[in-house]
């Protein structure tokens, strides 16, 4: 139990463990869903009924209507499955890496090009606190 | 006998097989990093292995939560290439060796792994883009492929010692087969990345230069990170070089670090690459 507890010192990461799995079942499958053509077609139709398909929380619902893709993260979604939603949407992982970072489109990439966010001052939740 | 004669490691960044398939390779973003595996292209070529046991994860394509084994091993005589949402990727389909895989499952459940068996997969791009990084885009992929997939995606997946143990389970496996097979192994995944949340973005250069040091000289050094370290210094997808250890451990203990290639960024992900051979090829 010591290690799961250390682990939600890591800032801006939700660790898709038990609880979030479980948190995010429905939600993910949902995502999964987004694999095949018909269940596309059928949710751009008519998103919030082709949610309605999936026993999901309405917070989790809104939280995909309005395309929160961390808030679907923190609801239990794990990465993997929400950019099956952003491929729908024509996006790539970095363009909903940009939006998860509140960065821009062109700075989230040019950070890339620079090497990346550093390991120094991302490694506890302590440290993003005292940035502020 | 079969025997394992080198082992490979490599990313495989989906964007990378995006490049690939696009015809984008030579563009400025991308250029440095195709440039990098040339040599390994004409080492894998020269090589020649009969079959490459392939260790990779499945990114939400062959199985969702509704399973989720920890090591499924790929049995079946072909391997459908997956749609991921965009299309399967156009590369040529996956030939499994039946024969090998069985064995291989059947060695290793009485070692006391308990390895999930799989005759029907389909094979996403953590397994087709290391294929493409060291083959390029030919009709028929050139070997028999054993796909060793990996659950690291629900926490926790298998620690990096359990990877590495199984390995050489694996190659006690490979040398009690009784074909004679020069066999390949890939370690895929990696290095350090993070493609979630507010941390998106998170490379660790200095991580991922010691786990590169080590690979071949101290393997026993880097079977001690535990799941924190990895979500804390080498990203929460940087997880995924469990699979490296795995690679690791079923080559000899002298294994010598013949190539090595490392670059930042491939999309969101520091990518690299090592080729290590056995003392006895």
């Amino acid at each position: 139990m010591a290690q799961t507890e250390a682990y939600e010192d890591i800032p801006g990461t939700y660790v898709f463990d038990a609880k979030r799995s479980r948190m995010g079942y429905h939600l993910n499958m949902f995502c999964m869903s987004m694999m095949g053509d018909e269940n596309r077609k059928a949710f751009k139709a008519d998103e919030a009924k082709y949610l309605d398909r999936f026993p999901m929380t309405e917070e989790q619902k809104q939280a995909v209507l309005k395309r929160d893709w961390d808030g679907m993260l923190r609801l239990g979604g794990n990465i993997y499955y929400t950019s099956k939603l952003a491929a729908t949407d024509g996006l790539t992982f970095q363009n909903i890496a940009a939006i998860m970072t509140g960065s821009t489109q062109e700075d989230y990439a040019k950070m890339m090009l620079a090497g990346g966010r550093p390991p120094e001052g991302n490694r506890s939740k302590s440290e993003w606190k005292k940035r502020g | 006998m079969a025997r394992i004669i080198a082992g490979v490691t490599t990313s495989h960044v989906p964007a990378i097989g995006a490049a690939i398939d696009r015809g984008r390779t030579q563009d400025e973003y991308w250029k440095q990093l195709f440039d990098g595996y040339e040599p390994s292209k004409k080492w894998m070529a020269e090589t020649k292995p009969d079959v490459v046991i392939l260790i990779y994860n499945d990114h939400a394509s062959a199985f969702s939560l509704e399973i989720i084994p920890t090591f499924a091993l790929g049995c079946a005589e072909h391997f459908p290439i997956a749609d991921e949402g965009w299309g399967p990727r156009p590369v040529p389909a996956v030939e499994g060796h039946p024969d090998l895989a069985w064995h291989i499952a059947q060695s290793t459940i009485l070692d006391e792994f308990d390895i999930t068996i799989v005759n029907k997969m389909a094979v996403d791009h953590g397994l087709t883009v290391p294929l493409s990084l060291l083959c390029g885009q030919p009709s028929a992929w050139p070997f028999k492929v054993v796909p060793l997939c990996v659950n690291v995606i629900q926490y926790p997946p298998p620690t990096g010692h359990r990877c590495f143990m199984l390995g050489k389970a694996i190659r006690k496996a490979v040398e009690g087969f009784d074909q004679n097979l020069r066999v390949v192994i890939f370690g895929t995944g990696g290095m350090s990345h993070q493609l979630q949340s507010g941390r998106a973005g998170f490379i660790n250069k200095p991580f991922d230069k010691h786990f590169m040091d080590e690979m071949a000289r101290h393997p026993e050094e880097l079977v001690k990170i535990g799941p924190l370290e990895y979500l804390r210094e080498a990203g929460s997808e940087g997880i995924e070089l469990v699979m490296w250890l795995m690679m690791r451990g079923a080559l000899d203990d002298d294994a010598k670090e013949v190539y090595r290639f490392y670059r930042v960024p491939a999309s969101n992900t520091a990518c690299g690459h090592m080729i290590l051979e056995n003392p006895r090829k």
